[in-house]
Protein backbone atom coordinates (compact mmCIF):
# COMPACT_ATOMS: atom_id res chain seq x y z
CA UNK A 1 0.00 0.00 0.00
CA UNK A 2 2.68 2.56 1.22
CA UNK A 3 4.68 1.89 -1.86
CA UNK A 4 1.49 1.77 -4.34
CA UNK A 5 0.42 4.85 -2.82
CA UNK A 6 3.76 6.41 -3.35
CA UNK A 7 3.96 5.24 -6.85
CA UNK A 8 0.18 6.54 -7.63
CA UNK A 9 1.11 9.55 -6.60
CA UNK A 10 4.00 10.19 -8.77
CA UNK A 11 2.44 8.79 -11.32
CA UNK A 12 -0.70 11.15 -10.77
CA UNK A 13 1.57 14.16 -9.93
CA UNK A 14 2.04 16.07 -14.04
CA UNK A 15 -2.12 15.33 -13.70
CA UNK A 16 -2.27 16.70 -10.48
CA UNK A 17 0.06 19.61 -11.31
CA UNK A 18 -1.74 21.18 -14.36
CA UNK A 19 -4.72 20.56 -12.17
CA UNK A 20 -3.13 22.59 -9.41
CA UNK A 21 -1.93 24.87 -12.30
CA UNK A 22 -5.76 26.06 -13.46
CA UNK A 23 -6.18 26.36 -9.49
CA UNK A 24 -3.81 28.81 -8.82
CA UNK A 25 -4.43 30.62 -12.25
CA UNK A 26 -8.02 31.44 -11.41
CA UNK A 27 -6.99 32.10 -7.76
CA UNK A 28 -4.27 34.61 -9.21
CA UNK A 29 -5.74 36.39 -11.74
CA UNK A 30 -9.27 36.80 -9.04
CA UNK A 31 -7.18 38.14 -6.62
CA UNK A 32 -5.22 41.07 -8.88
CA UNK A 33 -8.75 41.64 -10.80
CA UNK A 34 -10.13 41.71 -6.98
CA UNK A 35 -7.77 43.57 -5.60
CA UNK A 36 -8.06 46.36 -7.96
CA UNK A 37 -12.04 46.31 -8.36
CA UNK A 38 -11.92 46.91 -4.55
CA UNK A 39 -9.25 49.67 -4.33
CA UNK A 40 -11.28 51.50 -7.47
CA UNK A 41 -14.78 50.33 -5.41
CA UNK A 42 -13.30 51.61 -1.81
CA UNK A 43 -12.27 54.85 -2.93
CA UNK A 44 -16.11 55.59 -5.09
CA UNK A 45 -17.55 54.74 -2.37
CA UNK A 46 -15.17 57.33 -0.53
CA UNK A 47 -16.10 60.33 -2.35
CA UNK A 48 -19.77 59.92 -0.44
CA UNK A 49 -21.98 60.99 -3.25
CA UNK A 50 -25.70 59.94 -3.31
CA UNK A 51 -25.73 58.36 -6.60
CA UNK A 52 -23.10 56.51 -6.84
CA UNK A 53 -23.51 55.20 -3.10
CA UNK A 54 -26.56 53.72 -4.46
CA UNK A 55 -25.16 52.05 -7.34
CA UNK A 56 -22.33 50.72 -5.19
CA UNK A 57 -24.50 49.53 -2.51
CA UNK A 58 -26.56 47.79 -5.07
CA UNK A 59 -23.81 45.49 -6.20
CA UNK A 60 -22.46 45.13 -2.69
CA UNK A 61 -25.91 43.42 -1.90
CA UNK A 62 -26.20 41.96 -4.80
CA UNK A 63 -23.08 39.64 -4.20
CA UNK A 64 -23.34 39.59 -0.51
CA UNK A 65 -27.13 37.71 -0.93
CA UNK A 66 -26.31 35.61 -3.76
CA UNK A 67 -23.76 32.42 -3.12
CA UNK A 68 -20.92 32.50 -5.90
CA UNK A 69 -22.42 29.30 -7.27
CA UNK A 70 -25.37 30.49 -8.35
CA UNK A 71 -23.45 33.85 -10.33
CA UNK A 72 -21.16 31.08 -11.83
CA UNK A 73 -24.28 29.27 -12.90
CA UNK A 74 -25.97 32.41 -14.06
CA UNK A 75 -23.22 33.70 -16.00
CA UNK A 76 -21.69 30.61 -17.71
CA UNK A 77 -25.43 29.40 -18.38
CA UNK A 78 -27.15 32.44 -18.36
CA UNK A 79 -25.12 34.88 -20.59
CA UNK A 80 -25.63 32.01 -23.67
CA UNK A 81 -29.03 31.85 -23.31
CA UNK A 82 -30.21 35.64 -22.71
CA UNK A 83 -27.45 37.39 -24.63
CA UNK A 84 -26.07 34.70 -27.07
CA UNK A 85 -22.71 35.86 -25.36
CA UNK A 86 -20.73 32.35 -23.69
CA UNK A 87 -18.02 32.93 -21.91
CA UNK A 88 -15.37 29.90 -21.74
CA UNK A 89 -15.51 28.45 -18.10
CA UNK A 90 -11.84 29.37 -16.93
CA UNK A 91 -13.01 33.13 -17.85
CA UNK A 92 -16.54 32.66 -16.47
CA UNK A 93 -14.56 31.67 -12.89
CA UNK A 94 -12.62 34.65 -13.08
CA UNK A 95 -14.89 36.57 -13.90
CA UNK A 96 -17.31 35.79 -10.57
CA UNK A 97 -14.77 35.49 -8.63
CA UNK A 98 -12.79 38.90 -9.56
CA UNK A 99 -16.65 40.66 -9.02
CA UNK A 100 -17.63 38.81 -5.57
CA UNK A 101 -13.53 39.75 -4.61
CA UNK A 102 -14.01 43.32 -5.69
CA UNK A 103 -16.92 43.62 -3.77
CA UNK A 104 -15.64 42.13 0.12
CA UNK A 105 -12.24 43.67 -1.09
CA UNK A 106 -14.22 47.30 -1.75
CA UNK A 107 -15.89 47.14 1.81
CA UNK A 108 -12.49 46.75 3.41
CA UNK A 109 -11.09 49.59 0.94
CA UNK A 110 -13.74 52.22 1.90
CA UNK A 111 -13.42 51.51 5.88
CA UNK A 112 -9.82 52.09 6.12
CA UNK A 113 -10.32 55.48 3.82
CA UNK A 114 -13.20 56.40 6.05
CA UNK A 115 -11.16 55.68 9.17
CA UNK A 116 -8.71 58.25 8.46
CA UNK A 117 -8.96 61.47 10.07
CA UNK A 118 -11.08 64.02 7.75
CA UNK A 119 -8.28 66.21 7.94
CA UNK A 120 -5.65 64.33 5.79
CA UNK A 121 -7.65 65.08 3.03
CA UNK A 122 -8.47 68.74 3.69
CA UNK A 123 -4.45 69.61 4.46
CA UNK A 124 -4.08 67.07 1.19
CA UNK A 125 -6.41 69.69 -1.07
CA UNK A 126 -5.36 72.72 0.66
CA UNK A 127 -1.89 72.51 -0.90
CA UNK A 128 -3.40 71.76 -4.43
CA UNK A 129 -3.61 67.96 -4.45
CA UNK A 130 -5.65 66.75 -7.39
CA UNK A 131 -7.70 63.91 -6.56
CA UNK A 132 -5.62 61.50 -7.90
CA UNK A 133 -2.67 62.64 -5.91
CA UNK A 134 -4.36 63.01 -2.35
CA UNK A 135 -5.60 59.22 -2.88
CA UNK A 136 -2.58 58.37 -4.37
CA UNK A 137 0.22 60.02 -2.28
CA UNK A 138 -1.63 60.85 0.70
CA UNK A 139 -5.01 58.42 1.82
CA UNK A 140 -4.41 55.54 0.28
CA UNK A 141 -0.78 54.82 1.46
CA UNK A 142 -2.05 55.74 4.63
CA UNK A 143 -5.35 53.12 4.48
CA UNK A 144 -2.94 50.52 3.34
CA UNK A 145 -2.02 49.01 7.19
CA UNK A 146 -5.65 48.66 7.83
CA UNK A 147 -6.60 47.55 5.05
CA UNK A 148 -3.90 44.92 4.59
CA UNK A 149 -4.49 42.03 7.01
CA UNK A 150 -8.42 41.59 6.02
CA UNK A 151 -7.53 42.00 2.51
CA UNK A 152 -4.96 39.46 2.36
CA UNK A 153 -7.77 36.99 4.53
CA UNK A 154 -10.34 37.82 1.69
CA UNK A 155 -7.50 36.08 -0.86
CA UNK A 156 -7.57 33.28 1.03
CA UNK A 157 -11.31 32.92 0.57
CA UNK A 158 -10.84 33.87 -3.01
CA UNK A 159 -8.44 30.97 -3.21
CA UNK A 160 -10.79 28.73 -1.65
CA UNK A 161 -14.06 29.44 -3.49
CA UNK A 162 -12.12 29.41 -7.02
CA UNK A 163 -12.43 25.13 -6.16
CA UNK A 164 -16.34 25.92 -7.19
CA UNK A 165 -15.07 26.12 -10.95
CA UNK A 166 -15.20 22.71 -11.16
CA UNK A 167 -19.51 23.09 -11.06
CA UNK A 168 -19.14 24.68 -14.50
CA UNK A 169 -16.46 22.35 -15.84
CA UNK A 170 -13.03 23.61 -14.92
CA UNK A 171 -10.44 20.69 -14.32
CA UNK A 172 -8.99 22.51 -11.38
CA UNK A 173 -7.33 20.33 -8.91
CA UNK A 174 -10.27 18.93 -7.27
CA UNK A 175 -11.44 17.44 -10.24
CA UNK A 176 -8.35 16.27 -10.95
CA UNK A 177 -8.03 14.39 -8.05
CA UNK A 178 -11.92 13.57 -8.41
CA UNK A 179 -10.59 11.54 -11.46
CA UNK A 180 -7.54 10.08 -9.98
CA UNK A 181 -10.09 9.07 -7.39
CA UNK A 182 -12.87 7.50 -9.33
CA UNK A 183 -9.91 5.27 -11.65
CA UNK A 184 -8.39 4.15 -8.26
CA UNK A 185 -10.21 4.60 -4.98
CA UNK A 186 -7.55 5.67 -3.36
CA UNK A 187 -9.47 8.78 -1.76
CA UNK A 188 -7.56 8.79 1.67
CA UNK A 189 -4.96 9.50 -0.23
CA UNK A 190 -5.80 12.14 -2.84
CA UNK A 191 -7.92 14.35 -0.57
CA UNK A 192 -5.12 14.06 1.90
CA UNK A 193 -3.17 15.29 -1.31
CA UNK A 194 -5.52 18.40 -1.93
CA UNK A 195 -5.86 19.40 1.99
CA UNK A 196 -2.28 19.58 2.13
CA UNK A 197 -1.98 21.69 -1.08
CA UNK A 198 -4.89 23.97 -0.37
CA UNK A 199 -3.17 24.58 3.27
CA UNK A 200 -0.24 25.73 2.37
CA UNK A 201 -1.22 28.11 0.17
CA UNK A 202 -3.67 29.59 2.40
CA UNK A 203 -1.91 28.91 5.86
CA UNK A 204 0.93 31.17 5.06
CA UNK A 205 -1.84 34.00 4.00
CA UNK A 206 -3.37 34.15 6.48
CA UNK A 207 -0.12 33.87 9.28
CA UNK A 208 1.19 36.80 7.21
CA UNK A 209 -2.50 38.41 7.59
CA UNK A 210 -1.67 38.23 11.43
CA UNK A 211 1.56 38.94 11.97
CA UNK A 212 0.94 42.11 10.03
CA UNK A 213 -1.96 43.00 12.03
CA UNK A 214 0.56 42.58 15.21
CA UNK A 215 3.09 44.37 13.85
CA UNK A 216 1.25 47.35 12.39
CA UNK A 217 -1.29 48.09 15.63
CA UNK A 218 1.15 48.04 17.86
CA UNK A 219 3.48 50.39 15.74
CA UNK B 1 -4.28 100.34 -2.75
CA UNK B 2 -6.69 97.60 -4.18
CA UNK B 3 -7.45 94.56 -1.85
CA UNK B 4 -6.20 91.23 -2.45
CA UNK B 5 -9.26 89.48 -0.93
CA UNK B 6 -12.63 90.79 -1.33
CA UNK B 7 -15.85 89.08 -0.13
CA UNK B 8 -18.60 91.08 -0.65
CA UNK B 9 -22.14 90.27 0.02
CA UNK B 10 -21.31 86.45 1.07
CA UNK B 11 -23.70 83.69 2.14
CA UNK B 12 -22.94 80.87 3.52
CA UNK B 13 -25.35 77.87 4.66
CA UNK B 14 -25.42 74.56 6.16
CA UNK B 15 -28.99 73.16 5.49
CA UNK B 16 -31.36 75.73 6.04
CA UNK B 17 -29.24 77.51 8.63
CA UNK B 18 -27.55 80.49 7.23
CA UNK B 19 -23.97 80.52 8.72
CA UNK B 20 -22.70 83.30 6.78
CA UNK B 21 -24.62 86.41 6.08
CA UNK B 22 -24.12 89.07 3.55
CA UNK B 23 -20.42 89.34 5.09
CA UNK B 24 -18.56 92.24 3.42
CA UNK B 25 -14.66 92.01 4.20
CA UNK B 26 -11.62 93.16 1.91
CA UNK B 27 -8.21 92.65 3.24
CA UNK B 28 -5.20 94.47 1.29
CA UNK B 29 -2.08 93.26 0.66
CA UNK B 30 0.42 92.39 3.90
CA UNK B 31 -2.71 93.43 6.03
CA UNK B 32 -3.06 91.25 9.12
CA UNK B 33 -6.42 90.74 10.42
CA UNK B 34 -7.31 88.81 13.24
CA UNK B 35 -10.78 87.42 13.24
CA UNK B 36 -12.58 87.34 16.27
CA UNK B 37 -16.10 85.93 17.74
CA UNK B 38 -17.33 83.89 20.11
CA UNK B 39 -17.82 79.43 19.09
CA UNK B 40 -20.10 78.82 16.01
CA UNK B 41 -19.77 82.52 15.03
CA UNK B 42 -18.75 81.71 11.09
CA UNK B 43 -15.44 82.71 11.19
CA UNK B 44 -13.74 79.34 11.02
CA UNK B 45 -16.15 78.97 7.62
CA UNK B 46 -15.04 82.31 6.68
CA UNK B 47 -11.59 80.88 6.29
CA UNK B 48 -12.90 77.77 4.56
CA UNK B 49 -14.65 79.42 2.25
CA UNK B 50 -11.50 81.31 1.16
CA UNK B 51 -9.69 78.52 -0.31
CA UNK B 52 -12.53 76.28 -1.22
CA UNK B 53 -12.86 73.75 1.59
CA UNK B 54 -16.34 75.35 1.62
CA UNK B 55 -18.56 75.93 -0.89
CA UNK B 56 -20.31 79.54 -1.00
CA UNK B 57 -24.02 79.88 -1.71
CA UNK B 58 -23.97 83.32 -3.02
CA UNK B 59 -21.85 86.62 -3.14
CA UNK B 60 -18.95 87.42 -4.66
CA UNK B 61 -15.44 86.79 -3.44
CA UNK B 62 -12.42 88.04 -5.04
CA UNK B 63 -8.67 87.09 -4.64
CA UNK B 64 -6.51 89.76 -6.29
CA UNK B 65 -9.90 90.88 -8.47
CA UNK B 66 -10.46 87.53 -9.45
CA UNK B 67 -14.15 86.39 -9.00
CA UNK B 68 -13.94 82.93 -7.31
CA UNK B 69 -17.36 82.09 -7.29
CA UNK B 70 -17.35 81.92 -10.84
CA UNK B 71 -17.90 78.29 -12.14
CA UNK B 72 -14.57 77.83 -14.08
CA UNK B 73 -12.69 78.50 -11.15
CA UNK B 74 -9.75 76.52 -10.63
CA UNK B 75 -9.48 75.60 -6.74
CA UNK B 76 -6.22 73.60 -7.18
CA UNK B 77 -4.88 76.98 -8.68
CA UNK B 78 -6.29 79.41 -6.03
CA UNK B 79 -5.27 77.14 -2.99
CA UNK B 80 -1.65 77.39 -4.38
CA UNK B 81 -2.18 81.05 -3.48
CA UNK B 82 -4.36 80.64 -0.20
CA UNK B 83 -2.06 78.60 2.48
CA UNK B 84 -4.03 77.12 5.02
CA UNK B 85 -3.29 75.95 8.60
CA UNK B 86 -5.42 74.02 10.74
CA UNK B 87 -5.90 73.20 14.36
CA UNK B 88 -4.68 70.18 14.39
CA UNK B 89 -2.06 70.39 11.88
CA UNK B 90 -2.76 67.22 10.09
CA UNK B 91 0.71 66.51 9.22
CA UNK B 92 0.54 63.38 6.69
CA UNK B 93 1.43 61.00 9.25
CA UNK B 94 2.85 58.13 6.96
CA UNK B 95 5.67 61.08 5.69
CA UNK B 96 9.22 62.23 6.97
CA UNK B 97 9.15 65.96 7.06
CA UNK B 98 10.93 66.87 4.60
CA UNK B 99 8.63 64.63 2.64
CA UNK B 100 5.49 66.33 3.92
CA UNK B 101 7.00 69.79 3.08
CA UNK B 102 8.08 68.59 -0.70
CA UNK B 103 4.95 66.96 -1.77
CA UNK B 104 3.24 70.04 -2.99
CA UNK B 105 6.17 71.87 -4.43
CA UNK B 106 7.53 68.82 -6.11
CA UNK B 107 3.40 67.21 -6.88
CA UNK B 108 1.69 70.22 -7.55
CA UNK B 109 4.18 72.75 -8.62
CA UNK B 110 6.30 70.43 -10.80
CA UNK B 111 9.28 72.07 -9.25
CA UNK B 112 13.31 71.13 -9.20
CA UNK B 113 13.79 69.35 -6.27
CA UNK B 114 16.96 70.79 -5.38
CA UNK B 115 15.29 74.12 -5.75
CA UNK B 116 12.08 73.66 -3.44
CA UNK B 117 14.56 71.13 -1.23
CA UNK B 118 16.85 74.41 -0.49
CA UNK B 119 13.79 76.21 0.45
CA UNK B 120 12.18 74.26 2.58
CA UNK B 121 15.41 73.47 4.51
CA UNK B 122 15.67 77.33 4.80
CA UNK B 123 12.06 77.88 6.38
CA UNK B 124 12.71 74.46 8.71
CA UNK B 125 15.73 76.50 9.95
CA UNK B 126 13.88 79.80 10.39
CA UNK B 127 11.13 77.67 12.42
CA UNK B 128 14.07 75.91 14.40
CA UNK B 129 13.39 72.49 13.08
CA UNK B 130 16.03 71.81 10.54
CA UNK B 131 16.98 69.05 12.82
CA UNK B 132 13.93 67.09 12.66
CA UNK B 133 14.16 67.02 8.66
CA UNK B 134 13.85 63.17 8.88
CA UNK B 135 11.64 62.46 11.68
CA UNK B 136 8.27 61.86 11.31
CA UNK B 137 5.37 63.71 12.62
CA UNK B 138 4.24 61.04 15.73
CA UNK B 139 8.04 61.86 17.19
CA UNK B 140 6.93 65.82 17.39
CA UNK B 141 5.42 67.22 20.00
CA UNK B 142 2.32 69.30 19.08
CA UNK B 143 4.27 72.42 18.42
CA UNK B 144 6.45 71.31 16.57
CA UNK B 145 4.02 69.20 14.00
CA UNK B 146 2.34 72.52 14.37
CA UNK B 147 5.19 74.98 12.70
CA UNK B 148 6.36 72.14 10.87
CA UNK B 149 2.36 72.48 9.09
CA UNK B 150 2.98 76.26 8.96
CA UNK B 151 6.31 75.62 6.79
CA UNK B 152 4.67 72.98 4.70
CA UNK B 153 1.94 76.00 3.78
CA UNK B 154 4.69 78.28 3.16
CA UNK B 155 6.87 75.98 0.72
CA UNK B 156 4.08 76.54 -1.94
CA UNK B 157 4.74 80.40 -1.97
CA UNK B 158 1.39 81.67 -1.32
CA UNK B 159 0.11 85.14 -1.23
CA UNK B 160 -1.78 85.11 2.45
CA UNK B 161 -1.66 82.89 4.72
CA UNK B 162 -5.13 81.69 6.70
CA UNK B 163 -4.38 80.51 10.42
CA UNK B 164 -7.37 78.80 11.67
CA UNK B 165 -7.03 78.64 15.78
CA UNK B 166 -3.74 76.83 15.43
CA UNK B 167 -2.66 76.99 18.70
CA UNK B 168 -6.19 75.84 20.19
CA UNK B 169 -4.93 72.47 20.49
CA UNK B 170 -1.56 73.35 22.05
CA UNK B 171 -0.08 73.06 25.72
CA UNK B 172 0.22 76.25 26.70
CA UNK B 173 4.19 76.01 26.94
CA UNK B 174 4.07 75.48 22.86
CA UNK B 175 1.62 78.13 22.03
CA UNK B 176 4.31 80.62 21.99
CA UNK B 177 6.44 78.74 19.91
CA UNK B 178 3.99 78.68 17.28
CA UNK B 179 2.55 82.52 17.20
CA UNK B 180 6.29 83.56 17.09
CA UNK B 181 6.92 82.48 13.96
CA UNK B 182 3.55 83.71 13.18
CA UNK B 183 4.79 87.19 14.14
CA UNK B 184 7.53 86.82 12.36
CA UNK B 185 5.62 86.32 8.91
CA UNK B 186 3.50 89.56 10.18
CA UNK B 187 6.50 91.02 10.32
CA UNK B 188 7.77 90.06 6.73
CA UNK B 189 4.84 91.50 5.35
CA UNK B 190 2.99 88.73 4.48
CA UNK B 191 -0.82 88.87 4.25
CA UNK B 192 -2.56 86.56 7.24
CA UNK B 193 -5.99 85.98 7.78
CA UNK B 194 -6.04 84.56 11.31
CA UNK B 195 -9.11 83.00 13.77
CA UNK B 196 -7.49 82.89 17.13
CA UNK B 197 -8.93 82.98 20.72
CA UNK B 198 -5.24 84.34 22.06
CA UNK B 199 -6.23 87.84 22.77
CA UNK B 200 -3.23 89.49 23.74
CA UNK B 201 -1.42 88.13 20.51
CA UNK B 202 -4.31 89.52 18.99
CA UNK B 203 -3.46 92.68 19.81
CA UNK B 204 0.13 92.26 19.48
CA UNK B 205 0.32 91.27 15.70
CA UNK B 206 -3.26 92.44 14.09
CA UNK B 207 -3.21 94.95 11.72
CA UNK B 208 -7.25 94.77 12.01
CA UNK B 209 -9.50 93.06 14.25
CA UNK B 210 -12.70 91.60 12.82
CA UNK B 211 -15.75 91.14 15.40
CA UNK B 212 -18.11 88.47 14.39
CA UNK B 213 -21.23 87.01 15.66
CA UNK B 214 -23.67 84.58 14.43
CA UNK B 215 -22.84 84.60 11.28
CA UNK B 216 -22.00 88.87 10.87
CA UNK B 217 -19.38 91.47 10.94
CA UNK B 218 -20.13 93.48 14.02
CA UNK B 219 -17.29 95.75 14.10
CA UNK B 220 -13.71 96.12 12.64
CA UNK B 221 -11.17 98.50 14.03
CA UNK B 222 -7.52 98.95 14.37
CA UNK B 223 -6.49 96.56 17.48
CA UNK B 224 -6.44 99.39 20.53
CA UNK B 225 -9.62 100.91 19.63
CA UNK B 226 -11.33 97.49 19.74
CA UNK B 227 -9.78 96.25 22.83
CA UNK B 228 -9.96 99.59 24.74
CA UNK B 229 -13.49 100.76 23.01
CA UNK B 230 -15.30 98.11 21.60
CA UNK B 231 -18.33 99.44 19.88
CA UNK B 232 -20.68 97.06 19.77
CA UNK B 233 -22.74 95.92 22.88
CA UNK B 234 -21.84 92.16 21.66
CA UNK B 235 -17.94 92.64 21.28
CA UNK B 236 -18.03 94.17 24.94
CA UNK B 237 -19.68 91.15 26.37
CA UNK B 238 -17.21 89.17 24.39
CA UNK B 239 -14.33 90.78 25.67
CA UNK B 240 -15.41 90.52 29.49
CA UNK B 241 -15.44 87.04 29.33
CA UNK B 242 -11.98 87.36 28.76
CA UNK B 243 -10.98 90.05 31.19
CA UNK B 244 -13.16 88.03 33.83
CA UNK B 245 -10.70 85.70 33.87
CA UNK B 246 -7.12 87.96 34.09
CA UNK B 247 -9.04 90.23 36.60
CA UNK B 248 -10.03 87.17 38.98
CA UNK B 249 -8.99 87.49 42.92
CA UNK B 250 -5.70 85.74 43.88
CA UNK B 251 -7.07 82.72 45.71
CA UNK B 252 -6.94 83.20 49.46
CA UNK B 253 -4.65 81.44 51.22
CA UNK B 254 -6.71 77.93 52.28
CA UNK B 255 -7.63 77.67 56.05
CA UNK B 256 -6.30 74.55 57.30
CA UNK B 257 -9.10 72.11 57.19
CA UNK B 258 -9.04 70.35 60.37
Amino acid sequence: MASSGLELLLVSLPQLGRGAAQTLAISALGIVFSTLGGVAYGVLASLNRRGLNLVLRVYLELFRAIPVLVWLYLLFFGLPIFFALSIPSFWCAVLVLSLWGSSEVGEVVRGALRSLPLGQREAGLSIGLSAWQLYGYVLLPQALKRMTPPTINIYTRIIKTSSLAVLIGVVDVIKVGQQIIERTYESVLIYGVLFLFFFFICYPLSAASRALERRWTHA
Amino acid sequence: MSALIEFEGFNKFFGDQQVLKAVDLQVRRGEVVVILGPSGCGKSTLLRCLNGLESADGGHLRLGGEELLAPGTDWRQVRQRVGMVFQSYHLFGHMSVLDNLLLGPLKVQKRQRHEALAQAQALLARVGLLDKRDAYPRQLSGGQQQRIAIVRSLCMNPEVMLFDEVTAALDPEMVKEVLQVIQGLARDGMTLLIVTHEMAFARAVADRIVFMDAGRILEQNDPESFFSNPQTARAQQFLEKFSYMESLPKKMPAKELS
